[in-house]
């Protein structure tokens, strides 16, 4: 009795503890709707990532057994896809991940560290018009950028500075990226004050305190601003676009975007090729930075 | 929490405490980089934004005033219509579809799944990866007249052979369907805003002998209103600047019929293929005028669902 009672006990703590108002008994109506869930979620997730997998296994097809076989198993795998798209183009496409990757690489630099400083500025320091910049800051963040676009193309076209990265990359030095700002913003509003205080009491001045006091803490705000700009900035296909119109400078979704164009009937195998690695690196980051970018999205509303 | 709510709160108390700043120096070495990019890379292209939409500029030669006629040649452009109710179709059946879909997403998984972690992760790749011109091309196939998707049709005894990307009927819905496919970071947010619900509430209701569907709609609904509120305008937002999907799939055209000609797509065309640059001035400047004209109105509309704890 005693022994049965804590048993349901248990069940009930363990069932308040996974589910919010669910009923503690586990009958069989019960078990079956749960095994459906099981099944009808599982359904649903292999249709959403079907196409994915579909496109992996076509990356490893012939030609004529592309459009025919909607199946993932590959019995002869057409590795040479793969070799025939990397010289496809102009150039051979380790020349566009390179390329991508400066670019990224920059970019997330520049995003950690103008970002963050501004955010300081912005949560710790009491200056003129700092509601002013701040809420200039904000309103950008969602104002369509086209209204920039085009006066910021001339701009760097007058300066000579078509087909270099510095169109794509200065503006990440110059913490234009206004979402991070925020998200540094945020994130140094909730570290107390009293860490500050008793820094400057030590005698630290604001450098001081940021950089030693202030950017260790930060690692979680660092991580989400580091994935979400590779993110970013790799799918980036606008600016790019724009600023970068000769074949030795393309990026990787540039140079895939031409593959289209130029493909003939018979290179669909070599393009999927090309395509699966162009996402390889978001599928690493996703791997690895899963943690930092549930805490991204939070902030950006699943941009 | 969001910056949406952080911008209005800051436009609602303006002009108020005039106080010291001690820290204006320490501010001038912080703040430097973001004052010149806020300067040179958004302050000056705004105010030149705003003078070139009344001029012709084609890049070669200066630019030329010529008042309001880039607008009033807006609106007598067809495709410019065109473009806009392309676009207006596609963010009114995308928007609502995909937060529907994290949604209801979401509230499944948060009732203590077991293989969470799996779910969340399989439905939140899409979202990662949907940006990306690898994605669209993939689309593009899967679409196509002996693409995936009619192969899948085919099960079903649907012998179709039609191009769906082809079809300027439904090449939109074919890139609607591609938005709501990427419903997971969405989800992710509702995932996290679920659990900050007070357990309580619920088990109140339940004893008070409230059903799964009133605790949904008088609970749920109204706890996670600030975060629905929040995904829905930034999600208006940026749907409305569409770009990379609709340029891959159509070759850069926005055909077929300019089916998926998108308004910045169309805007591209204007400023970066003709180098009309004023005539893309004054197109940029009325989407923002669009996207300001949404956002005041779903806060408008917000004081009626949305529910602040405070």
């Amino acid at each position: 009795m005693t022994d049965s009672q804590n048993i349901m006990k248990t069940d009930v703590l363990q069932a308040a503890a996974t589910a919010h108002g669910k009923k503690s008994g586990t009958g069989f109506k019960q078990i079956a709707w749960q095994v459906a869930k099981q099944v009808l979620l599982l359904v649903f997730a292999v249709i959403m990532l079907y196409p994915i997998l579909w496109m992996i296994a076509s990356s490893l097809r012939g030609q004529n057994d592309i459009f025919k076989n909607m199946g993932l198993l590959v019995t002869q795998p057409v590795w040479s896809n793969y070799a025939k798209g990397w010289h496809a183009l102009s150039y051979p496409f380790s020349r566009y991940f390179i390329n991508s990757f400066v670019i990224v690489i920059l970019a997330i630099i520049g995003n950690i560290l103008t970002c963050s400083l501004t955010a300081y500025a912005f949560a710790r320091l009491n200056f003129s018009f700092r509601n002013l910049m701040f809420g200039f800051m904000l309103l950008m963040l969602m104002v369509p950028i086209h209204v920039i676009v085009i006066p910021q193309y001339i701009i760097w076209n007058s300066l000579g500075m078509i087909n270099t990265i510095v169109p794509l990359v200065l503006p990440k030095f110059l913490a234009m990226d206004g979402f991070f700002v925020f998200l540094f913003y945020q994130f140094i509003r909730g570290i107390p004050r009293d860490l500050d205080e008793a820094a400057k009491i030590d005698g630290a001045g604001h450098l001081r305190i940021f950089f030693q006091v202030l950017l260790p803490l930060m690692k979680p705000a660092i991580g989400t601003t580091a994935v979400f700009t590779f993110m970013w900035t790799w799918n980036d296909f606008f600016s790019q676009l724009i600023y970068l119109t000769k074949p030795q400078y393309y990026t990787v979704p540039i140079a895939l975007r031409t593959f289209i164009d130029a493909q003939s009937q018979s290179s669909y195998g070599p393009m999927f090729a090309m395509s699966v690695l162009s996402i390889i690196p978001l599928f690493l980051v996703f791997c690895f930075g899963q943690r930092y970018l549930v805490e991204g999205i939070a902030t950006t509303g699943g941009k | 929490m969001s910056y949406a709510v952080e911008f209005a709160s800051l436009v609602k108390n303006r002009g108020k405490a005039k106080q010291k700043h001690p820290d204006n120096k320490a501010a001038c070495g912080f703040m430097a980089p973001w004052a010149l990019g806020a300067v040179f890379l958004s302050l000056i292209p705004m105010v030149a934004s705003v003078v070139l939409s009344f001029t012709k500029y084609n890049m070669l030669t200066s630019p030329r005033f010529v008042g309001l006629q880039n607008f009033a040649a807006l609106f007598k452009d067809v495709r410019f219509r065109h473009s806009l109710r392309v676009t207006f179709t596609y963010v009114i059946a995308s928007v609502p579809l995909q937060l529907l879909a994290a949604l209801a997403l979401a509230v499944i998984l948060d009732r203590g799944m077991r293989g969470l972690a799996f779910y969340r992760s399989a439905f939140y790749l899409p979202s990662m990866l949907g940006g990306s011109v690898a994605i669209a091309v993939l689309w593009k196939m899967v679409f196509g007249s002996d693409g995936l998707f009619n192969n899948f049709l085919n099960m079903f005894g649907l012998h179709l052979s039609q191009s769906w990307i082809g079809n300027p009927a439904t090449a939109n819905w074919t890139l609607v369907a591609l938005h709501v496919w990427q419903f997971g970071s969405a989800m992710v947010i509702f995932l996290a805003g679920l659990r900050q619900i007070p357990r309580e509430l619920y088990e109140a209701a339940s004893v008070d002998g409230a059903g799964k569907w009133r605790q949904f709609r008088s609970i749920t609904i109204p706890m996670l209103s600030p975060i629905i509120f929040f995904n829905l305008v930034m999600s208006i937002i940026n749907s409305f600047q569409t770009f990379t999907q609709a340029f891959v799939v159509s070759g850069g055209t926005g055909g077929p019929s300019d089916s998926t000609l998108f308004y910045t797509l169309y805007l591209y065309q204007q400023g970066f293929g003709q180098l009309k640059m004023g005539y893309a001035s004054a197109m940029a400047w009325i989407l923002v005028l669009i996207v300001a004209v949404f956002t005041l109105i779903n806060f408008a509309l917000s004081k009626y669902w949305v529910y602040y704890d405070d």
